[in-house]
């Protein structure tokens, strides 16, 4: 096992004084794909919504405990340098509408506000759009809007746009939820070519999905982590019998 | 056999509602039709009554500055320029204020005591009588400009273009920000939150991924506002000054087509001086439309796509 890229403390979120993450203590390998999997309403999309402190944004949510990226305490960090380094993947494909195929890989650096010369925007565009396995089929119209590529493509496209900002781990929500087979298969593969450069942590309720693209597993049930660590133990000798129960279909 | 007479008067009633129901749709159909009649017919009215100063003038109506009862030779061009001028910078000024409410309003407070009051407020603002408006500007704002006009070694009329377009800012603010408003606060979350997961600040997403996303409804909100102020009569009116000489600069004293006919009509005595301000009335009915239909159709737009 690498080096822990990512750590949580005791980590515990709010909405309100609704606590759906109870705290939870894990590390995360560098280099690896982590999966958080559970049934829905578990808690999981809110655990990494704030480990980038997405989950603060909205009215209400409160985090406590702690996360740390490598050693630096990400709660004692200004938010936006912990996002460019924490990049994320939503449910639903999400690119920018009104920006190209071309604007959405490099938007962070333009709403960041930091320069790029020409030709190093070119060639951001073409390692993003190659790395998401994109470049092929769009590189002919770059100028297009984003949101005339197919659900698949766009959700690639956001891979794309998360990975230009060259983060340290890319989180993602549940990214082939709204996905046919075929575009699911594409990203997982993806997501096995990504981990040489990137630490990915994907959450997902899909039991078969956690399976075939993961090194780590941490199961989650209402709000606790149940039972954490390399994919093939946790599915071929649960200890607990929560993760035995959810792994064999009995609830979730 | 006994069942099919107790059966008939419930026939006989059911009749009775097929007749109501037939004469509810036509009642609602007519007074439909109605308004459109209504628009036809004001539209004919204004092109009989201003046939004779169109032919008298013709097209030259449109581009003379002259306006002189005296020698009963007319042009609209002065009342065109003053009503475009005063409008657009209207505007202008109204534009800054009507986004930053929309921006407040519509993404950073969108619920709380705070927002609902500025947007009653703001509700509140066109439902003021523009003659009230007209007294404030008035004795506030006309003082104002003319301390300024002093300052700036102007001749202080103080009433004039630039009186008349601050009060105007002021009368289609809430025509700008509400729609604004709704487009703002229909910019969909997860783009927002793709923003802030790259790093960007609310300003950044503010100003890079809602505004340019809200772009054609804000656009829409504006010409709305910019077919009000074309049509605002009695406020203009009061704080114009009246004057019929083309305004060379924003604090000249001018005047608009919705004032000189409010200004003019009643001592306009002969046949050619009436179907000339009537012709006024048939440009300023038709750039109105124009633009509030284009406003409308955008907004129609924008909204299928939300």
């Amino acid at each position: 096992m690498g080096s822990k890229v990512l750590r949580t403390e005791n980590l515990s979120a709010y909405f309100r004084d609704n606590r759906v993450v109870n705290r939870v203590s894990l590390s995360i390998p560098e280099n690896m794909v982590t999966t958080i999997m559970g049934p829905s309403g578990c808690g999981k999309t809110t655990l990494i919504r704030c480990f980038n402190r997405i989950h603060e944004l909205i009215p209400g949510a409160r985090v406590e405990g702690r996360v740390f990226l490598r050693d630096e305490d990400v709660y004692a960090t200004d938010p936006m340098i912990i996002r460019r380094r924490i990049g994320m993947v939503f449910q639903r494909p999400n690119p920018f509408p009104t920006m190209s195929i071309y604007d959405n890989v490099i938007a962070g650096y333009r709403l960041n506000g930091i320069k790029l010369g020409h030709g190093e925007r070119d060639a951001m565009v073409e390692e993003s759009l190659k790395k998401a396995a994109l470049w092929d089929e769009v590189k002919d119209h770059l100028n297009r809007k984003g949101t005339f590529l197919s659900g698949g493509q766009q959700q690639r496209l956001c891979i794309a746009r998360a990975l230009a900002m060259n983060p340290d781990i890319l989180l993602l929500d549940e990214p082939t939820s709204a996905l046919d087979p075929k575009a699911t298969a594409r990203v997982e593969q993806l997501v096995e070519e990504l981990k040489k450069t990137v630490t990915l942590i994907l959450v997902t309720h899909n039991v078969a999905q956690a399976g075939r693209v993961s090194d780590f597993t941490a199961f989650l049930y209402l709000g606790e982590l149940i039972e954490y660590g390399p994919t093939e133990q946790l599915h071929t000798a649960p200890k607990d019998t929560r993760t035995e129960e959810f792994l064999t279909g009995k609830f979730g | 056999m006994a069942n099919l007479f107790s059966s008939k008067p419930k026939v006989l009633s059911r009749t009775r509602g097929l007749w109501a129901e037939a004469a509810f749709q036509k009642t609602l159909s007519i007074s439909a039709l109605a308004i459109l009649v209504l628009l036809t017919a004001i539209f004919l009215s204004l092109l009989i009554h201003s046939s004779p100063s169109l032919k008298a003038f013709g097209l030259t109506f449109f581009f003379s500055q002259t306006w002189d009862p005296v020698s009963s030779r007319f042009g609209a061009l002065v009342f065109f320029v003053g009503t475009l001028l005063t409008s657009f910078l209207a505007l202008l000024i109204c534009l800054p204020f009507s986004l930053a409410i929309s921006i407040f309003i519509g993404e950073y407070f969108r619920e709380g005591i705070l927002s609902s009051i500025l947007k009653q407020v703001t509700e509140l603002l066109a439902g003021i009588p523009s003659v009230i408006y007209g007294f404030w500007g008035l004795f506030v704002l006309v003082p104002i400009v003319r301390d300024l006009e002093i300052k700036l070694g102007i001749l202080p009329h103080g009433v004039g273009i630039l009186a008349a377009s601050l009060i105007l800012s002021v009368m289609v603010i809430p025509y700008a920000a509400s729609i604004s408003r709704e487009v703002i606060a229909l910019v969909p979350s997860d783009i927002k939150e793709a923003g802030y997961s790259l790093g960007a600040t609310r300003q950044e997403v503010v100003t890079k991924i809602i505004l340019p996303y809200a772009g054609s409804g804000i656009m829409a909100g504006t010409l709305l506002a910019l077919g009000r102020a074309l049509g605002e009569t009695m406020a203009v009116t009061m704080v114009i000054g009246n004057s019929n000489i083309l305004p060379h600069s924003i604090f000249s004293p001018g005047n608009t087509m919705a004032s000189v006919i409010a200004n003019e009509f009643t001592e306009a005595t002969g046949r050619l001086y009436l179907s000339s301000l009537i012709e006024i009335g048939l440009l300023l009915f038709l750039v109105a439309l124009t633009i509030n239909f284009i406003g409308r159709y955008i907004i129609k737009k924008v909204s299928i796509r939300a």
